[in-house]
């Protein structure tokens, strides 16, 4: 039951990360509702994840370490953005034309 | 059910105001929260190795990069594109809406029962030595996933150093940052570091048979490090110094020898020999820890910038 809840708001979460990522045009926003997206997708599949909980675990294992490896991509993706986003920025402040 | 509820119902409102939220800083103030409450949630599905690391990088560092962001852009946040139109943005809640029901349809029409690959990790997990299964998938299982991982972030530092200016090239990472003689951050900049390295070095030695280990651990160590960087009290190296280079890219490149010798060894890269597993994890671990630690600081620091 709890598995299919919160399988279930990640699927809305994708849908209001997704929505943000199309319709917001501040850059800015646009890192944080890829982020939100993000954490929807980790939310699907840690849903599938604890469905197959079993041989003393409380989820499967496989998926949540994968879960867990996403995350920290997501996070460097992130950085990465973040720093594209402030070079634009300071090039912008220096180069008005 | 009740506490479901609760915490599905907070996380939804979270995320549509970050959405929805005017200023930058309001959204990332509401993105912290919307972290936070994932790990809630991640605590109800039983995978409390990822509610810690989602609270420690998806709302810790995660919210120390984007406020960091958010106060350098204010202001001139401007939008690189226009707005899109009415009709178009009801175009996209279409599609989005779609997306969100098939995702649903999917979740509701999982097989019954669930695939799983527990049992295989129950039934091996004494090889590897380690009590907690997720470390056992990490580092043995599926220990290549964990080693791209940490190229990966090898490979982000380097990424981002390079959008340095011409100029800052081989300077010192980040924004300069005034020394603060007083006040609540100069006081946790010097209270907090020994207490929370010790924290970070009993979550990377716990992991092993209980949730924690090197991602956590070396979250928390790159929040100490930042933390006197914030308050002016330390300044980072230069991105040019050797060492610096050389302790980002140990940890992986440990990993990589540690998984050749395995094949030269064993037949299969990655493989430990029987009996040398556990010694040789906790060695990567621990390597891994600091290599990831200093990646993830200076991912939050940032490249060299132009001096003002």
């Amino acid at each position: 039951m709890t598995a299919t809840v919160f399988g279930l708001v990640g699927a809305l979460l994708t849908g209001i990360g997704l929505f943000g990522l199309l319709a917001r045009p501040e850059p800015l926003l646009r890192i944080l509702a890829f982020n939100v997206l993000g954490g929807g997708i980790f939310l699907v599949f840690g849903a599938v994840a604890r469905r197959g909980a079993g041989a003393g675990f409380a989820g499967d294992p496989v998926p949540q370490a994968i879960i867990l490896t996403g995350i920290v991509v997501a996070f460097a993706a992130t950085t990465l953005a973040v720093a594209l986003l402030l070079r634009i920025a300071s090039d912008d402040e220096s180069d008005p034309s | 059910m009740m506490a479901d509820g609760l915490i599905a119902a907070a996380i939804l409102g979270v995320a549509l105001a970050t959405i929805a939220s005017r200023g930058t800083f309001t959204a990332v103030a509401l993105f912290i929260a919307y972290g936070l409450l994932l790990s809630f949630a991640w605590v109800r599905l039983g995978a409390i190795d990822i509610a810690l690391t989602e609270a420690a990088i998806g709302a810790g560092l995660s919210g120390a990069l984007l406020l960091g962001a958010a106060s350098r852009v204010a202001g001139r946040g401007a939008a690189m594109d226009r707005r899109p139109g009415r009709a178009m943005t009801v175009a996209i809640a279409l599609g989005c809406a779609g997306v969100t029901a098939a995702l649903a349809a999917a979740i509701l029409l999982l097989p019954d029962p669930a695939p799983s690959l527990a049992p295989q990790v129950a039934a091996n997990i004494g090889a590897t030595g380690l009590g907690n299964p997720v470390a056992a998938v990490l580092m043995s299982f599926r220990g290549l996933d964990t080693l791209l991982e940490s190229a990966v972030l090898v490979l982000a530092v380097i990424a981002a150093w390079s959008l340095a200016p011409d100029d800052a090239w081989g300077g010192k990472p980040g924004p300069m940052q005034p020394v603060l003689a007083d006040g609540p951050l100069a006081l946790l900049a010097r209270l907090l570091p020994p207490l929370g390295i010790l924290v970070a070095v009993h979550v990377l030695w716990i992991g092993k048979d209980a949730p924690g280990g090197k991602f956590q651990a070396a979250a928390i160590l790159a929040a100490m490090w930042m933390l006197p960087w914030m308050a002016g009290r330390v300044v980072p190296p230069p991105i040019s110094a050797r060492w610096l280079r050389v302790a980002v890219a140990a940890g992986p490149a440990l990993f990589i020898a540690i998984g050749l010798a395995g094949w030269m060894t064993q037949g299969a890269f990655l493989a430990y020999p029987p009996g040398l597993a556990l010694p040789l994890i906790m060695v990567v671990e621990i390597a891994l820890t600091a290599s990831i630690a200093i990646a993830l600081a200076l991912l939050v620091i940032g490249p060299p910038g132009r001096r003002a």
